[in-house]
């Protein structure tokens, strides 16, 4: 538990946070490395099912980045994806989950920083949650 | 359409929680159309549900199926070769599809994952009104193509009642009042004096006050 490495998928809009993720690597900005991008062409692109096979493959935690509120290149697509991480939050606390272990966070190309900041500080709150009960529990599943 | 919604979480997991082996069978017709029961959902329950047992120490065996009608026993026939594999069947169709099911396979438990909730059309993305009974006997020939039954919150044959205001029922400013929607759309359609002709009462017969209903065609029954 001490030595927790969280694992983190984040799936990443092509236009906005993708380009900002580049953008802090210019920039020499140091991000956790526990964090695995997924790049997406929209974040209306993510489904609930993506999510939840993520978190079923052993993922600690997911978030998805889209561009700010009327920003999005398809006009709502980062609303939709908005719409469907609270979906999925309410689902794990239905189960027994923590809903807080899935995210919806915004950002424009241009913050390099601010994806720095945000995939620390999403990586230090999963690393306070703890391991994935999927992973914890005894006889982790092969799941495919 | 025949629209449903999801059971509550905890009320499907205390279903399957005595098994190990699930049959996860969606619907790729009206459960699909209102979200509630299609092959997205089939996969997103089945992902809840390993989510939910590998917390508690268990890997549940979960088969994901999607027929293309559940109501038929044609394609119901199609999982004959998982039930010797799974302990109990989950089924995310409407309550046509969950009997079509207990009745071919008697010898498994079968368990709904939706409550079904009624005849409706989508108004937009997302949400699913209310738009018949089926009373057996329709009546929107007559009503303006708006019905009274499934859509007046009292079943008023003769509306408005006196609780119509602005538009909308008494029941809620959010409802629309169907009388209102009859009487304007008769205005539109130049046959407002079809509205002074009174409606006798129903017969209800045609209707489940005839008891459980049945179609035979004889031209198609062999
Ligand atoms: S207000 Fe209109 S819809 Fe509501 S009960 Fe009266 S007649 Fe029916």
């Amino acid at each position: 538990m001490e030595n927790f490495e969280p694992e983190i998928v984040a799936f990443c809009c092509h236009y906005c946070a993708y380009t900002a993720a580049d953008m802090a690597g210019s920039k020499r900005l140091s991000y956790p490395p526990n964090v695995k991008i997924i790049r997406v062409p929209c974040t209306g692109k993510v489904d609930a099912i993506h999510i939840m096979k993520a978190l079923l493959k052993g993922a600690d935690g997911v978030y998805v980045a889209g561009c700010l509120e009327g920003d999005c290149h398809f006009k709502n697509g980062n609303i939709r994806a908005a719409h469907r991480v609270a979906y999925v939050q309410k689902m794990l606390n239905d189960i027994g989950w923590d809903g807080e272990r899935v995210e919806m966070i915004t950002m424009s190309a241009g913050m390099g920083e601010r994806f720095a900041q945000t995939a620390k500080e999403f990586t230090e709150k999963i690393r306070q949650l703890g391991p994935s009960p999927a992973k914890t529990a005894a006889g982790q599943a092969a799941v495919g | 359409m025949i629209t449903a919604e999801q059971k509550p979480m905890q009320e499907i997991i205390n279903c399957i929680a005595p098994y190990d082996r699930i049959l996860l069978v969606g619907c790729n017709e009206c459960v699909t159309v209102c979200s509630a029961g299609g092959r997205k959902e089939v996969g997103l329950l089945a992902s809840a549900l390993q989510l939910h047992f590998l917390k508690q120490g268990k890997t549940l065996d979960i088969k994901e199926v999607t027929l293309e009608r559940q109501c038929d026993p044609e394609y119901v026939e199609e999982l004959v070769n998982y039930m010797d594999q799974v302990d109990a069947v989950v089924s995310m169709a409407c309550g046509c599809g969950v009997q079509t099911i207990a009745a071919r396979y008697r010898e498994k438990a079968v368990y709904p994952a939706v409550n079904t909730k009624f005849m409706g059309a989508s108004e937009r993305q997302g949400i699913w009104a209310e738009r018949c009974q089926g009373c057996g006997d329709c009546v929107l020939g007559l009503t303006g193509g708006i019905c009274p039954i499934a859509r007046c919150s009292k079943r008023l044959m003769n509306g408005p009642c006196g609780g119509s205001t602005k538009g909308k029922c008494e029941i809620s400013p959010d409802v629309d009042c169907a009388w209102q929607l009859i009487w304007d759309r008769m205005k539109a359609l130049g046959i407002e004096k079809r509205y002074e002709e009174v409606m006798e009462a129903k017969d209800w017969r045609t209707s489940r006050d005839g008891g459980p209903r049945k179609i035979v065609r004889e031209d198609l029954a062999s």
